[in-house]
């Protein structure tokens, strides 16, 4: 593969491709920041990929109390499917779980769209048994629902976003697992600053990168031999010699231009923490342009 | 954008039908049609020009100077646009409004807002009895939208009210909020005895710690109500003194026992 050598750092000259995808995002709030994340922590739990867990799921950012409707502080959450329908039930099971049952806790569109729209309260008001009320605010339309501390207030539906992308990446190849955390932990915090992403695996990193197929027919997807260290010699490899670990960054985002900001973010960490402290050599991960319609050139994203 | 303006002439003969000055019915006319548009409400034949001067201007907004209890209806099924009233008007004021501003400067008569299902109506000073409640014959009085009352009001405030918010910002007379379906009322000031009579839903938010309740409303103590911080962000563009009344410690009451019981007072604790 033609690399490009930026800063010490080797850029492969591939690209990321990426996939269409549903998007949703919420507002939740409660009295404290510490139980806003919380909240928001436990609904994203088991949402790193849509393979097995439904949809992707993570924190956008963090709001302050002036930019929530209720003027607490707050925490913003995305969540990524291939299909409303299975949007529509990951959020009315994570919300319905994780946020109406946090402390304090309330949930609100985290954006307005004006075709499609997701239940939110709609769905979750008859956890109150008849004792539920309706009140409409502006054009705005919310439940209260009664709980043991209160009441919980809920958003009767949710925007619906149709041109989120998930299934940007980065793959991040260093010499040792110690340089190579440091260089996709400085790629995560620089995307954490882009607005309207989330990256859905631990922490923002997954050491598991995945191919498609397997030799095992109930499997979908398997690992991603050919970047593992060690299977070098034994299947067809496209690590260097001096390459021993491989750590993938996922991103999905609201818009394609969202996605482009973050991984260009990212590769802009890397290169500017080196190749001593971290990355080698940088790399994405795609299925040759067939799959998926966004295409993201890593040459077009450095800074 | 320079206003549709019409000054009354003087003290109407009798009361007049006003519901044909808004906006949507005025559209493409010219002043002629206009002046010739009938508003009696008796046998004796009254035109827009007999009662108004009319000056040339926009019909999306219409100025009336001066006023009188004898004007009714106005902005009756207004959908768009806006009409400040100079003065008084009679009954029935934005009966049946489904959207755009009808600000009255003087007091509004019986049954202001009867219907509303959208817009906004301010009087800058009070209001007759019976406001945003329903004629008779009628199942439901205001349907959504936002009446803010700077002055009094007289009984019966939110009377049967299904949904949409009342602030009066003075005094409130006897039974406000009586048989409200849903909806919220904001009583800024004194209230008279018994609100919230026969609720079945909604809510009413009230200062007045002395005034008479049913014992009908069961008290559910104070309450740390989320809910409080929207509405009174929400309200706080329109009525500074609502929203600083919802921000304050509430108690919750919940009623009316008699009816549904599925209502609420947020009583200032």
């Amino acid at each position: 593969m033609r690399t490009l050598e930026v800063k010490g750092i080797r850029i492969d000259d591939t690209f990321a491709e990426a996939f269409d995808m549903r998007a949703a995002a919420l507002v939740i709030t409660a009295h404290s920041r510490r139980w806003a994340r919380q909240a928001a922590v436990t609904m994203s739990g088991f949402g790193t990929s849509v393979i097995a867990c439904g949809c992707e799921v993570g924190i956008d950012r963090e709001l302050l109390p002036k930019e929530t409707p209720d003027g607490r502080p707050g925490v913003r959450v995305l969540l990524f499917a291939v299909s409303t329908s299975e949007l529509q039930k990951q959020l009315q099971n994570r919300v319905g779980q994780c946020v109406l049952t946090s402390p304090g806790s309330a949930c609100y569109a985290g954006f307005e769209s004006t075709g499609e729209k997701l239940k939110l309260g709609n769905a979750l008001r008859f956890f109150g048994d008849g004792w539920q009320i309706s009140k409409r605010v502006g054009m705005r339309h919310y439940w209260r629902v009664p709980v043991m501390d209160g009441e919980f207030i809920c958003e009767a539906t949710t925007g619906l976003t149709k041109q989120a992308v998930g299934g940007g990446n980065l793959l991040i190849m260093g010499a040792v697992r110690q340089t190579t955390l440091a260089a996709a932990e400085a790629a995560v915090r620089a995307i954490n600053g882009v607005a309207d992403v989330i990256m859905p695996f631990p922490g923002g990193i997954v050491r598991s990168g995945s191919k498609v197929g397997s030799k095992y027919r109930a499997l979908a997807a398997s690992t991603n031999d050919s970047y593992c260290p060690t299977l070098k010699g034994a299947v067809p490899t496209v690590l260097d010699r001096d390459i021993g670990c491989v750590l993938e960054i996922v991103i999905d985002g609201l818009t394609d231009q969202s996605v482009a900001d973050a991984m260009r973010a990212g590769l802009a960490a890397i290169l500017k923490l080196g190749p001593k402290k971290g990355a080698l050599r940088v790399g994405a991960g795609n299925y040759g342009g067939k799959l998926g319609r966004h295409h993201y050139h890593l040459r077009d994203l450095l800074p | 954008m320079t206003p549709l303006v019409l000054t009354l002439r003087g003290h109407p003969d009798q009361r007049l039908d006003m519901s044909a000055l808004v906006p949507q019915k005025l559209a493409g006319k010219s002043i002629r049609e206009i002046e010739r548009i009938e508003i009696q409400t008796t046998r004796e034949r009254v035109t827009l020009g007999d009662a108004f001067k009319i000056r040339k201007g926009s019909p999306a907004a219409v100025r009336l100077n001066g006023g009188s209890d004898r004007l009714d209806r106005i902005a009756a099924e207004m959908s768009d646009g806006e009409i400040i009233v100079e003065g008084d008007v009679g009954q029935q004021a934005g009966c049946q409004m489904k959207g755009g501003r009808l600000l009255i400067c003087g007091s509004a008569g019986p049954w202001a807002a009867s219907g509303m299902g959208g817009g906004t109506i301010e009087i800058g000073r009070h209001a007759g009895e019976r406001l945003a409640g329903p004629l008779n014959g009628e199942t439901a009085g205001m349907r959504g939208g936002l009446v803010i009352v700077r002055g009094n009001a007289g009984e019966h405030v939110g009377d049967r009210l299904r949904r949409g918010t009342i602030i009066v910002e003075g005094h409130a007379g006897r039974f406000a909020g009586s048989r409200m379906i849903a909806g919220t009322i904001i009583l800024v000031q004194s209230v008279g005895a018994m609100p919230g009579t026969l609720m079945c839903r909604g809510t009413i938010v009230m200062a007045d710690k002395t005034c008479e309740l049913l014992p009908t409303f069961s008290d559910c103590g104070r309450q740390d109500l989320v809910f409080a911080r929207i509405m009174a962000s929400a309200l706080r563009p329109v009525s500074t003194r609502a929203a600083a009344l919802i921000r304050r410690p509430l108690r919750r009451l919940a009623g009316d026992m008699a009816a549904l019981g599925k209502g609420e007072i947020w009583l200032v604790d």
